[in-house]
């Protein structure tokens, strides 16, 4: 099955600490799996753009800037066996111990 | 053939038969089929068809056999029909003779099944499902229960439990929860996991043993059916042992602790004679001895069997119930553990010690609007002779009770220290 990571930040986490982050060591681990591996961080909030057409008109907003305190930082897309194979897999990325990580099944058109 | 019957016997034959085979048929058929809803139609067909046949034909010897085949073979033919693009067909195309063969073989159940059963509880009791989730599956799809009976005792409507189900199937499927015992490294977690799901059933029953909804009772039952099972099928985990004994041992005193007139009686003046003495041998026996670090059931079962072992509340060890909550407080640290703690504290080392540590909680605000609280600290104030203080913190307690029996009991309670 493909899941999708939505690498979160988390407002009660303990704060980052650049010593422990061993994402090198995940993203090589994951590369050695089989299967689709996609993933990234991403820019923060402040830089994202909003599209929406309505009645045919374009509408382009900076934003949106709402005031959360959890946001997405980074994605990952993978394959996996089953739930508990990608749940070991979240577990093992450091930001499940600085922040957190929303699995998300694919829904593939059939 | 055992004979007719009356339609009675065999409704209950079959309810029975339901509540005994249910874990088995289902478990099996899932593996099979990866399919939820298709095990437990199957089961309900055949209980369908058992009322419908046994009443002309009587309950057969073993009903639990003749359940088990007429769902296997409505498997059989519903697969058999199911079209080609369905993955249990295609599980079935891949492996047809080994997969009949075990469809058809009633008689290797026992070895192959026992491992189906535990996988059906752990994929039930899976983390990534709510607890008002897993509690409703655990209870349909191992217990056997009718949707109607789970809507009854957790008091909402049939089709809202139904919805809850189907949601629960179909989230099972869509996240990709797999159909599996943990691996070992998590085997502790996960099964910690199932143990919670099962103290909730025996606890929702056991409040209602207190009469305030008998529709809740046969939960009790459930819960230590379904711990029993999880027992017979984990006999080395020490805390699946743990948590039967502890609902053995505080079962044994579900009787005692209501009065024929319906009011509560506290521990300390139940009359023990009433105690179920087979739960509570029972309880014993499985705890034989204690290992060097014990997990949360195993401490609270040893706690029971101390009040169980005791003649009566005098006799009762308390200084050894103080180092089984120290320990408690430690593995699974709460404000109502650290409270039981002050109240055996109080027990074996007087009234004032115990209700320093009362104030102490009081003092962080922990339980604050819990009935607990004020209830305990107007005991042991009453203890102490303080009466006037007692009445007062009786009073707190009797505007936060939950319960009626409750709120009689700290009445009556009231009226004494205020005479």
């Amino acid at each position: 099955m493909e899941y999708m990571f939505f690498v979160c930040t988390d407002a009660t986490a303990p704060a980052y600490d650049p010593a422990d982050d061993d994402i090198e060591v995940w993203v090589a681990e994951v590369e050695n799996r089989s299967g689709v591996h996609y993933g990234n961080r991403l820019r923060p909030p402040s830089d994202a753009t909003t599209v929406k057409v309505r009645d045919g008109e374009l509408g382009v907003t900076a934003g949106p800037f709402t005031e959360t305190a959890e946001w997405i930082a980074g994605y990952d897309v993978i394959d996996c066996a089953d739930l508990d194979e990608a749940i070991e897999i979240a577990s093992r990325h450091p930001m499940a111990r600085y922040g957190q990580i929303e699995i998300r099944p694919a829904w593939p058109f059939d | 053939m055992t004979g007719h019957g009356t339609p009675d016997r065999i409704a209950e034959a079959a309810a029975r038969t339901a509540a005994e085979e249910s874990a088995r048929v289902v478990s099996t058929l899932i593996r099979m089929t990866g399919d939820f809803a298709l095990a437990e139609d199957c089961l309900q067909d055949a209980l369908t068809k058992a009322l419908r046949d046994w009443p002309k034909t009587g309950v057969p010897n073993n009903p639990g056999a003749w359940i088990t085949t007429v769902a296997k073979n409505r498997a059989i033919d519903l697969l058999r029909r199911a079209s080609a693009e369905s993955r249990a067909v295609q599980r079935l195309a891949r492996e047809p003779a080994e997969t009949q063969r075990e469809l058809d073989n009633g008689d290797e159940r026992d070895a192959v099944v026992a491992d189906d059963r535990l996988t059906l509880i752990f994929t039930c009791c899976h983390p990534a499902l709510t607890m008002d989730a897993r509690v409703a599956l655990t209870l349909r799809t191992v217990a056997g229960l009718t949707t109607a009976e789970i809507a009854h005792a957790f008091l909402v409507a049939e089709p809202t439990m139904e919805k809850r189900l189907v949601r629960t199937r179909a989230r099972i499927r869509n996240t990709g929860i797999p159909y599996r015992v943990p691996s070992p490294d998590r085997m502790r977690e996960r099964r910690d996991g199932v143990l919670a799901v099962l103290y909730l059933l025996f606890t929702a029953g056991y409040g209602a043993a207190t009469g305030q909804s008998v529709l809740r009772r046969p939960l009790l039952d459930d819960a230590i059916r379904l711990t029993r099972l999880l027992v017979e099928l984990m006999p080395d985990d020490p805390e699946a042992r743990g948590l039967l004994a502890l609902m053995l041992l505080q079962h044994a005193r579900s009787t005692a602790r209501v009065d024929s007139a319906g009011e509560l009686v506290t521990l300390e003046q139940q009359d023990r004679g009433q105690w179920d003495a087979a739960a509570t041998s029972e309880g014993l026996a499985l705890l034989s001895r204690r290992p060097p670090r014990a997990g949360r059931y195993e401490l609270q079962a040893h706690i029971a069997a101390c009040h169980a072992t005791a003649t009566d509340a005098e006799h009762t060890d308390f200084a050894r119930i103080v180092l089984l909550y120290d320990e408690l407080c430690v593995v699974a640290p709460s404000p109502v553990v650290e409270l039981n703690r002050a109240v055996a504290v109080a027990m074996s080392q007087g009234a004032a010690v115990g209700l320093a540590l009362v104030d102490g909680l009081a003092a962080r605000g922990a339980l604050s609007g819990h009935h607990l609280l004020p209830a305990t600290r107007a005991d042991l104030l009453r203890r102490l002779g303080r009466l006037r203080e007692a009445a007062r913190e009786y009073e707190s307690a009797r505007q936060l009770a939950p319960t009626e029996a409750e709120r009689r009991y700290l009445d009556r309670r009231l009226a004494e220290v205020a005479e």
